[in-house]
């Protein structure tokens, strides 16, 4: 008996430690871009992010100050200050002469840079350089350091991107997509779903065929004759042919199988009776989809609804299709491709254009994720 | 972009205003053709039947004339398209099919799709089948299983960078600032550029699929897993059956059904990905992919729509057999209804 608790208590323990390690494993990436992008700039580079809570250390150079600047005091010429100058002090543990060996020496300790000239580098950034001749020359003496930063959050990247990197402009027009693209679909989804689930007419099980095949449909093969579609359109009119309105109704095209199917299958399971007495009642079929339909319909519509707003907002590639480049069409995601292409190294920019990009999604994630699993559950389960 | 903003309410407006005037007008309007109120009864009788007879095409109308335009017409177009020539003028026959068997980057695409369809189902199902059952057991599984869940609302191109700063490579001897590196360089091995190296490149671009896919796979598979009868279980417990034969002889053949689920609808994604390929390397390195491929061909000097059309088609024609089995299970559930 004791032996037999014993094992399972142990594979009770084995399973919070296997569920830990898959929820480590899947929430560390993000955690990563958030925590880099509230970091600043230089300590993003200079050390991981997993360290950003410990003082980051790097290797810098600079370049005392030139002869120009010497003393003389007991019978030698000096120069003396700060590597920092008047800016920001960090801590500095060693310091080099060579770009080869920039920590030769301990921070503190007097180093030998022959002819009988020393240089000394103290943690605070002062120093003193002092040779028995006069110093010449208009170049100053070069000096490497590692220093180390007490850990610095900041919210300048935030403020850098939304404002210079295009990030902001491009957040209000992912919205200008997204917001359009989502309620259009609905209600003529709606409207279609309840005639294929309770009006009777020929041809009806044929369309809802049609609409199960359109549903796997790729995207890939609707891109070219759309595109030339909506470039024979423009010239024809004399309009340009990357619009808003343009995007807005490929995606309800793009969105209308799963909106009709989610939502038919939803609306067919509604009881009978409610039906059939409304319409005894001398209600006809409008108003029963009006007054009956669509509120008891209320969480199907929102699963859909949280559905093609993040698929809308996550897409880059009809927006790359349908939408242009320039600052007052671009969206996010595109604007984030294009950062990774033109900002590749730096990553206070990336990660905090990613962050931004992510949050809307994942506010709407959270805080109606009920509607989003239910939604998830009636597409693909009883899609057989 | 204030009057960015205007005008995409004043859009939202005239688009559900539009909507709710055409369904109310034309239903108003059908009324008004064949009344069915205030006239005799068996003028009243005919008039509701030809109502009948119209009023399903005004509710399915508008829903069908787009997805004529947006789907049916632009797959047909597709197929004809991948029969011409660059501009879509001249017939080309085969041309474009042949070009693609001995293209190298086709081929390479090819390849790697058959590589991806071949690792990220199975890894999504079987991770997600795995953390769902765990998960089922303990007291905090709900919150587990939101964490994995949440990759599912990141987009493909956030999803990138987010893991592009996990494969981050800085030149030996230099502090790593990717994980993966650091990881390595902490154990003393060797830091790689890890999306360069071909072919093993590829499976770095899955990983990132894999991690947003699972939770997909794990919810899904989840809600099968309470769906199996209680007592099934239980005997098999009393059977003095194991863990393992409990999860490989009674659960398993039980949600047989939506693990297939599962695995199409995310084969359907496999073949679709782009997103990832096309910010990661862009199909460099030997990591290209269809869909990729296909983009590149639309717009690469000035578009060959030929091409890309053919390699649509490449795409559809891996999609059908699937298309082909839902509409059959569709048929079969709904039994005409």
């Amino acid at each position: 008996m004791a032996a037999s608790t014993g094992k399972s208590f142990v594979s009770r323990f084995g399973v919070h430690i296997a569920v830990l390690i898959f929820v480590v494993i899947w929430t560390i990436p993000t955690l990563g871009i958030l925590v880099s992008s509230l970091r600043d700039k230089d300590q993003i580079i200079a050390s991981g992010w997993w360290n950003s809570f410990s003082s980051s250390s790097q290797t810098e150079a600079g370049r005392l100050p030139a002869a120009s600047a010497q003393t003389q005091k007991d019978g030698k010429y000096v120069i003396e200050g700060n590597v920092f100058g008047d800016g920001a002090k960090r801590a500095i543990s060693a310091f080099g002469t060579k770009a080869a060996t920039p920590t030769q020496y301990k921070a503190g300790t007097a180093a030998d840079l022959g002819d009988g000239v020393s240089l000394q580098v103290n943690a605070d950034g002062s120093f003193v350089l002092s040779s028995p001749k006069a110093f010449e020359g208009d170049r100053g003496q070069r000096v490497y350091y590692a220093s180390s930063a007490p850990p610095k959050f900041t919210t300048e990247n935030y403020e850098n991107v939304l404002l210079s990197q295009g990030i902001g402009r491009s957040f209000m027009n992912s919205l200008t997509v997204t917001i359009p693209a989502t309620v259009i679909p609905i209600l003529i989804a709606a409207f279609a779903a309840y005639a294929l689930a309770w009006m009777r007419f020929p041809g009806r099980a044929l369309l809802i065929a049609v609409i199960i095949g359109l549903l796997v449909v790729p995207l890939q093969m609707s891109l070219i004759p759309l595109l030339k579609l909506y470039n024979g359109v423009g010239t024809f009119f004399g309009v340009p042919s990357k619009t808003y309105l343009g995007i807005w109704l490929a995606h309800t095209g793009f969105g209308l199988p799963f909106a009709i199917y989610l939502l038919r299958s939803y609306i067919a399971g509604l009881p009978r009776e409610i039906m059939e007495s409304a319409r005894i009642d001398g209600a006809s079929d409008f108003e029963i989809f009006v007054k009956i339909v669509l509120p008891l319909s209320f969480p199907v519509l929102a699963s859909f609804a949280i559905f093609q707003f993040l698929w809308v907002w996550n897409d880059l590639l009809v927006a790359m299709v349908f939408l242009g480049t320039a600052p007052d069409q671009i969206v996010l995601t595109a604007q984030l491709n294009a950062l990774l292409g033109s900002r590749g190294g730096n990553w206070e920019i990336l990660t905090t254009s990613a962050f931004i990009t992510i949050i809307v999604p994942l506010t709407v994630f959270f805080s109606l994720q009920r509607y989003f699993v239910r939604g998830l559950l009636a597409g693909s389960v009883k899609g057989g | 972009m204030a009057a960015q903003i205007f005008s995409a309410i004043f859009v939202i407006i005239i688009g559900v205003g539009g909507c709710v005037a055409y369904f109310w007008g034309a239903n108003k309007l059908l009324d008004l053709i064949f009344p069915s109120r205030g006239v005799s009864g068996s003028a009243a009788v005919d008039n509701l039947r030809r109502q009948g007879l119209v009023r399903p095409w005004l509710f399915v109308g508008p829903a069908m004339i787009i997805l004529t335009i947006y789907l049916i017409y632009p797959v047909i177009e597709t197929l004809r398209l991948s029969f011409l020539d660059r501009g879509g003028e001249h017939f080309v026959g085969f041309a474009n099919y042949q070009w693609a068997l001995g293209d190298h980057d086709f081929r390479n695409s090819i390849f790697n799709n058959i590589l991806w369809l071949a690792v990220v189902p199975a890894a999504c199902t079987f991770l997600g089948l795995i953390i769902a059952v765990l998960t089922d057991k303990i007291w905090w599984g709900t919150i587990a299983k939101s964490l994995i869940f949440l990759p599912l609302a990141i987009s493909f191109v956030g999803a990138s960078v987010i893991w592009k700063f996990i494969y981050e490579y800085r030149g030996e001897g230099q502090v790593q600032i990717g994980l993966l590196n650091a990881i390595i360089q902490y154990f003393g091995g060797q830091p790689q550029v890890w999306i360069s190296l071909p072919l093993w490149n590829n499976f770095f671009l899955m990983i990132i699929l894999i991690w947003i896919q699972t939770g997909f796979a794990m919810v899904i598979l989840s809600s099968a897993l309470r769906g199996i009868p209680e007592e099934t279980l239980e005997a098999a417990v009393i059977d003095g059956a194991n863990p393992f034969q409990i999860f490989w002889k009674i659960m398993v053949p039980q949600i047989w059904g939506t693990i297939a689920v599962v695995w199409t609808t995310i084969t359907i994604l496999v073949l679709k990905v782009f997103d990832i390929v096309l910010t990661m390397t862009n199909g460099q390195w030997n990591s290209q992919v269809l869909a990729n491929l296909m983009f590149d061909w639309m717009f690469r000097g000035g578009g060959d729509f030929g091409r890309g059309a053919t390699i649509a088609i490449i795409i559809m024609i891996a999609v059908i057999p699937i298309m082909v089995w839902n509409i059959r299970q569709a048929n079969k559930e709904t039994g005409g209804h």
